[in-house]
């Protein structure tokens, strides 16, 4: 046993020398016009060694250290704390998400405009991890493709504003629905399919709305993407220096103060809050409704829950669209923040990130879930410093996070219901 | 009256065909014990009712109404009710919990007259009704799953093997139950490998073969035929 681990310890030293000293020995500089090979730095050479003896030492010592890291658990200071009694919990929770919600509206006068800015794209986050929550924590749907639903927002708002002129307020709504619609259109015929491969049906669907994108050039201006999107006005005002429409007035000219870029930022903030409010109330309150019992019903057990005469179709197309719908929410908002879209921004990696975060969150746990979006959001930011290696410690903090906690930040903890004996 | 008919059913998995023309009739107000082996495709004769999948051939009718090729959600909201085979009741919700899944289609106050009917039928139940259920042992666990099916106020219920990994007690209990809702009037349609006290209980039986009926007779007579014994009695 001993003997067979130092051997693959060997090996896999081996193989990081192999691997790491061509790549990071050797330099290529630029002589005139020629290119020329120069031998590293002896620090780097150190380095790539040092590098293979750690690689031997935790490949030989694997077992323990990872017998240390299942130790971990116990230092988390909440492991053997008895849970909350529900109403207690059902308390504490709406008044953690209340004074988040108070905090919110504050926060945009105190900060820095970056930050105001940062936070609208954590709200947009919010929306689109509490609709995809629907899909994945409550129905238990694998979607891979969910950021095709934020497009088809986004490019809804975009295309209407270019060939129509529509307003923000206008193509709210209709960006949703047609989200929505887009939803229920795809889950029809996919969601007699399972797991692994409703996951692959989504991930298809999400590449085929955007390569569709990237290639409708006519229509979409393809990979050169959609500029001008109007921002959000507050009751014809806008916010901009000067006046874009006719009929509007401006809004530092209406209240008589000093033009400043900054009001537009708070404005499209606030918007992004009080959306995001409004998704967190509909989905908790599809939660306490027999649809959501229907959703985790058919979850637990979808052959139980047909034979009590759930239909199957009609109760995975209402996780599907409601979730979709939301998606297009945010997309409209998204569109509007940017000003300008493209297909870059709807690539697979955001339908990960966003799975990411409800997973990360709990599933199905709403609180989680916004706590999570915030972390994911800003956990890159503040590790801007170390520049290229925030990837790789925002990787690290997943993988920790899954070994810590694997059943996400606040788990979900499904509100028992009880019938009343007089009501 | 019949409750429920299957006339000459064929059903298909992909191409192979698992029931080769199955006729039974189930009388209002009776227990009928469908016997067989494993693999004599009792399991599909059950699930070829509630239509996923549907029959290939023949006809199903249930209260005189076809419903061969309505669909399952359709068939199981029209007074009929199934606990399924290996129980599936939902064990990260409450005992409650799951009785109200169970009336999912009815209103609080019908739901509250079932529930405590249910309580009445399994006082065990009553006892855990806040306990989740998956925490319950299998004996209750198969009570919950009969509860949850009579919720929904089925003028038939059918059980896909309710004895199945319960120690011979908890059994004779189960069984006692179902001899109970004859009296209140349901129709049960009971599948079983337990042939001995399925027989007993059971105003008829049929035994079914490698996907055909091959013997159709009172429960007493089935109970002692000569055949039966040997095949399905131990001898």
């Amino acid at each position: 046993m001993a003997a067979n681990n130092y051997r693959h310890a060997l090996f896999c030293a081996i193989v990081t020398l192999i691997i790491s000293f061509p790549i990071l020995g050797f330099n290529l500089e630029a002589k005139g016009v020629n290119i020329e090979l120069t031998g590293a730095k002896t620090s780097t050479i150190v380095a790539v060694i040092l590098a293979a003896v750690a690689v031997f030492v935790f490949q030989a010592y694997r077992d323990s250290f990872m017998g240390l890291l299942g130790k971990l658990p116990k230092l988390n200071p909440l492991a053997g704390r008895e849970p909350m009694e529900q109403s207690k919990r059902v308390k504490l929770e709406s008044w953690v998400l209340t004074g988040i919600v108070v905090l919110a509206l504050f926060w945009p006068f105190v900060v820095s405009r970056g930050s105001v800015d940062l936070a609208t794209l954590v709200l947009i986050y919010i929306m689109l991890a509490l609709g995809l929550n629907v899909v994945v924590g409550l129905a238990g749907l694998l979607d891979l493709g969910y950021v095709a639903f934020y497009a088809v927002g986004a490019y809804t708002f975009a295309l209407l504003s270019q060939y129509t002129g529509i307003s923000f307020w206008m193509a709210l709504p209709i960006g949703a629905l047609l989200a929505g619609l887009t939803g229920m259109i795809l889950g029809f015929p996919v969601l007699r399919l399972r797991g692994d491969y409703l996951a692959i049906v989504t991930l298809g669907f999400g590449e085929i709305i955007r390569i569709l994108l990237n290639n409708w050039t006519t229509l979409t201006g393809g990979p050169n993407g959609i500029g001008g999107i109007p921002e959000p006005t507050l009751f014809g005002m806008e916010f901009g220096r000067r006046i874009k429409e006719e009929g509007n007035t401006s809004f530092h000219e209406t209240f008589g103060i000093a033009y400043s870029g900054e009001h537009k930022v708070i404005f499209l903030y606030l918007i992004a809050l009080v959306l995001a409010v409004i998704t967190a109330l509909i989905i908790r309150r599809f939660m306490r409704m027999p649809v959501g019992r229907a959703w985790e019903a058919l979850r637990e057990d979808e052959i139980a829950a047909r034979s009590l005469g759930l239909s199957r179709t009609a109760v995975k197309l209402s996780a599907f669209t409601i979730g979709a719908f939301f998606a297009g929410f945010a997309g409209t908002v998204f569109a509007s923040k940017q000003g300008f879209i493209s297909p870059e921004s709807f690539v697979f990696l955001e339908s990960a990130i966003i799975l990411a975060i409800v997973v990360l969150g709990g599933m199905g746990s709403q609180l989680g879930v916004i706590l999570a979006a915030i972390a994911v959001t800003i956990l890159p930011e503040l590790a801007r410093e170390f520049s290229e290696y925030r990837m790789l410690i925002f990787g690290a903090a997943m993988v920790l996070m899954m070994v810590w906690r694997p059943q996400g930040l606040l788990p979900m903890r499904r509100i028992h219901i009880t019938l009343n004996k007089q009501g | 009256m019949s409750m429920l008919v299957l006339e000459d059913v064929h059903t298909h998995y992909g191409k192979i065909e698992a029931l080769h023309g199955v006729s039974v009739e189930v009388n209002k107000g009776e227990i009928v014990s469908l016997i067989g082996a494993n693999g004599a495709g009792k399991t599909t004769l059950l699930m070829t009712v509630c239509g996923m999948p549907q029959a290939s051939s023949g006809r199903i009718f249930l209260e005189g109404r076809d419903i061969t090729n309505e669909p399952t959600a359709q068939i199981m909201r029209s007074g009929l009710a199934i606990v399924p085979e290996g129980r599936r009741i939902f064990s990260g919700l409450t005992v409650e919990e799951n009785l109200h899944m169970g009336g999912f289609f009815n209103n609080k106050t019908e739901i509250r007259k079932s529930q405590a009917h249910v309580y009445e039928l399994f006082p065990r139940l009553k006892e855990r009704e806040h306990q989740r259920a998956g925490t319950m042992s299998g004996g209750e666990q198969q009570m919950l799953a009969i509860g949850r099916a009579l919720m929904s106020r089925p003028n038939m219920i059918i059980l896909d093997e309710p004895s199945l990994g319960l120690a011979p007690l908890i059994i004779k209990q189960i069984f006692e139950i179902i001899g109970q809702l004859r009296e209140e009037g349901i129709t049960v349609f009971l599948v079983e490998q337990n042939a001995h006290q399925a027989l007993h209980l059971a105003d008829r039986g049929y035994v079914l073969e490698t996907g055909k009926i091959r013997l159709h007779d009172t429960g007493k007579n089935l109970l002692a035929n000569p055949d039966v014994q040997n095949a399905y009695l131990g001898g």
